[in-house]
């Protein structure tokens, strides 16, 4: 049956066709919708879908699995790797139990992203084979096929969609659903289950030799494909594949083209294409995994032959598409380029609209209510998170990664900063890798002030459920966190709960905060704004009277809902009827009105 | 060579319903046997960003309407028409939703918006067929401004080359039913206006 799929829907069909029992994950965009979809799909199926606390801990889960006998899979974005690294190297020596396949979807472009990490070079760093996806379709399949293939030569399996995979729609053939394997057990096998050095010294040299098995191995997937024409070739991996068969396509040219779907590709299948070219041009994004490999074929083969790519042809940034793909290839066979179109004038006209904080949103309250406290020779270490576009509001100096607010904001201090420093980040990021940073505080005595911006879910990602909200990914009741008691146990010395909504006590308690002499918490608690809109929540109305003065200060506090016509403010139809702004008109002229 | 039957951008503000029209076309496409691709904006831009939607029809190749190929823009919101008009095919044609939504840069007054005139005008620079759709207006007339989305699949409708039965069956897969005769209303008020 053919059906119109979103990426990561195909990949979800993907994993149940081939009768995985568990999948962990941390939501991150572009891979979010992955475990989402196991949730709707899960039916009666005997599978566990859960949203882990972090990567690290999701793929830890997944292993456990695996060792059980449980095909299992665990998702993340691309920088989600970074998190797992740990446990994914040796995972690499030790083996798989039953099937595990690793989905790192990578972020060419960083559309919703910190960084353009290729994920592929993981694979090579670990010696585990990646499958790179071009399409819906493909990455259904090969999402199946890793769990043969993870099985076969008991190594994890990278399935590395990108943003244009994962966020893309595609006719796919569906298959069936299969049920997991029953009565799973854990057996011991302490060589292989247990990285004492004495164990891992033999795998290392067995993983070696096994990197050399799959290799050959892939040649006969279906995804490394090679078609002999001209002696002009074009090699592309994943989706630029697709990039360079539409542009010989549009070109109408007579070229040899090599798809690869798999890192690493299959040597025999480079060594066939550079035999019978004189020219080839490598089409991949980011990061020149594969044509370092057509270049080591080359060099122990056919040396003279010419290798186009990042050097001279394709750009190492950035996300590829249809039109780079057909001008390196029209260039290489010198004919017209196809410029990008550009509207003369339309740049001069058109007001930027970037991606901002919610009407109402309850950060920018926290943000607001925080510099009046902290002021402006403060340092605002901040974090990942919707919050992070409040970049604008003076209160984010720094945003690394997943966590690192409290730790930089540490290091900061006890590097000898003596201004006040107050950080920021969200209730799941705390939850993912806020809680050992907090410890370090407590434990390192640096006086600093941790502000948890709680709306009680994973907001920027589609609002996940995490151990604070008291839900499972499947919606089942479950422990509700309190975050209170997990900072004082971390050995915070002061934990301040407030609620932006109300502008005067959340100023007040940052100020407590700040003269505090230790490791100062603020829990900053109000509802995601679009999570309350959904649930239906009762809104209060809100409108500008005569008294306005026109002095803008609730303009400048950014919310979306308030509008300036030039003379006075005007609350517009986005208001959410937070009321803040009502609490920072100084003349009293935003007042609650009946509707 | 055509590597594409149809190619379609479909552009707006996030929460205006871009990803409804994208998933009919592509559910009418399958339904009428030709092969589909879409491209879309999840995660961070979606926060009161620009949205943009790709949508190919009869392709096999990538999801992404190449600069200049799309033989139809459709707009949900008309500075958006503009910022992607650059897609537009020189014998395309732009479907326009007059209504604005304000940015938060022109809401707090540190830039200011065009007029429909001056966004039209620019366009029509580009491409000969460019169109101006009081969708919204349309949408409530059928019974609820929610479905300005449906009033533009309407008038896409007769610019893509799947059959309307196709694509009201679609549309029955993706609306809650009780909002189902609406938007069935929507489509042809939508479609009409450009008859």
């Amino acid at each position: 049956m053919r059906e119109y799929l979103l990426g990561n829907v195909a990949i979800a069909k993907g994993l149940l066709e081939a009768g995985m029992g568990l999948a962990a994950g941390y939501p991150g965009t572009p891979s979010s919708e992955i475990v989402e979809s196991l949730v709707d799909l899960k039916g009666d199926l005997p599978l566990h879908v859960e949203w882990s606390v972090n990567e690290k801990v999701a793929l830890e889960v997944a292993i456990g699995a695996s060792w059980t006998g449980t095909r299992s899979a665990a998702t993340m974005k691309h920088v989600g790797l970074n998190v797992a690294a740990d446990p994914f190297m040796t995972l690499a020596y030790l083996g798989v139990g039953a099937g595990l396949v690793i989905i790192s979807a990578d972020d060419p472009y960083c559309h919703s992203s910190q960084n353009e990490q290729d994920s592929r070079r993981y694979a090579q760093f670990a010696s585990v084979p990646c499958l790179d996806p071009a399409d819906p379709q493909e990455a259904k399949d090969m999402a199946r096929y890793g769990f043969d293939l993870s099985e076969r030569f008991s190594v994890p399996v990278i399935l590395r969609p990108t943003t244009r995979v994962s966020h893309s729609r595609a006719d796919v053939e569906v298959g069936a659903t299969r049920r997991a394997e029953k009565d799973p057990k854990f057996i011991k096998n302490p060589g292989r289950r247990v990285s004492l050095p004495v164990h891992v010294r033999p795998l290392h040299t067995e993983l070696l030799r096994k990197h050399k098995e799959i290799e050959a191995a892939l040649e006969s997937v279906p995804w490394n494909h090679l078609e002999l024409a001209g002696e002009h070739g074009i090699i592309a991996s994943g989706i630029a594949g697709l990039y360079a068969e539409e542009a010989i396509r549009d070109l109408d040219l007579d070229m040899s083209l090599l798809r690869i779907g798999t890192t690493p590709a299959p040597s025999a299948l480079i060594a066939r294409m550079l035999e019978h070219v004189s020219s080839v041009l490598v089409v991949e994004e980011l990061e020149p995994v594969l044509e370092e490999q057509v270049q080591r074929v080359a060099l122990s083969i056919k040396p003279e032959v010419e290798i186009l790519g990042k050097e001279s042809h394709i750009p190492r940034e950035g996300e590829l598409d249809f039109l780079a793909a057909r001008n390196a290839v029209a260039r290489r066979e010198e004919l017209d380029l196809r410029p990008a179109k550009a509207i003369a004038g339309a740049k001069m006209i058109l007001p930027p609209r970037p991606p901002s904080l919610c009407p109402g949103c309850s950060h920018r309250a926290a943000y607001y209510a925080m510099r009046k406290a902290f002021g402006k020779n403060a340092v605002y270490p901040s974090d990942i998170g919707c919050y992070t576009m409040a970049v604008g509001m003076d209160t984010v100096d720094t945003c690394l990664c997943m966590g690192a607010s409290i730790t930089a904001a540490t290091g900061i201090r006890l590097g000898g900063e003596t201004a006040p420093i107050c950080c920021s980040l969200g209730d799941s990021t705390f939850l993912h890798s806020g809680l050992t940073g907090l410890l370090n505080a407590a434990y390192n005595k640096a006086r600093i002030t941790v502000t948890i911006l709680d709306n009680s879910t994973t907001a920027m990602t589609g609002h996940q459920p995490h151990p604070g909200t008291g839900f499972t990914a499947t919606g089942e009741a479950s422990v509700e966190i309190s975050l209170e008691d997990v900072c004082r146990a971390l050995g915070a010395g002061m934990v301040e709960t407030v609620d932006p909504y109300q502008l005067e006590d959340t100023i007040a308690g940052f100020k407590r905060a700040r003269d505090f002499e230790g490791l100062s918490v603020v829990i900053a608690r109000q509802a995601c704004v679009i999570r309350a809109r959904r649930s239906g929540a009762a809104r209060k109305m809100y409108a500008v009277n005569q008294d306005c003065a026109g002095c803008k200060l609730c303009v400048d506090f950014g919310c979306p809902a308030v509008e300036f016509d030039g003379q006075k403010a005007r609350i517009n139809s986005l208001c959410t009827g937070c009321g803040v702004c009502a609490q920072i008109c100084p003349a009293s002229a935003i007042q609650e009105v009946r509707k | 060579m055509k590597t594409s039957e149809c190619d379609i951008v479909i552009v707006g503000v996030g929460g205006q319903g871009v990803i409804l029209i994208s998933d009919v076309i592509g559910r009418a496409a399958v339904k009428a046997g030709k092969p589909v691709r879409g491209a879309e904006t999840h995660g961070m831009a979606q926060r009161g960003g620009s949205v943009i939607n790709h949508t190919r029809i009869g392709c096999r190749y990538s999801p992404m309407v190449a600069s200049g190929g799309a033989d139809v823009l459709l707009a949900l919101e008309p500075a958006e028409a503009l910022r992607f008009g650059h897609f537009l095919s020189r014998e395309g044609t732009a479907l326009i939703n007059t209504v604005p939504v304000l940015p938060v840069t022109v809401t707090t007054g540190t830039a200011s918006y065009p007029s429909l005139q001056e966004i039209m005008d620019l366009l029509r620079e580009e491409c000969g067929d460019v169109r101006a759709i009081e969708a919204t207006a349309l949408a409530r007339q059928a019974g609820t401004a929610q479905a300005m989305n449906v009033v533009m699949l309407g008038a896409l409708s007769r610019f893509i080359p799947l059959p309307e039965e196709l694509l009201l069956e679609a549309l029955s897969e993706v609306v809650p039913p009780k909002y189902l005769e609406a938007n069935r209303r929507a489509f042809m008020l939508g479609k009409a206006e450009v008859e």
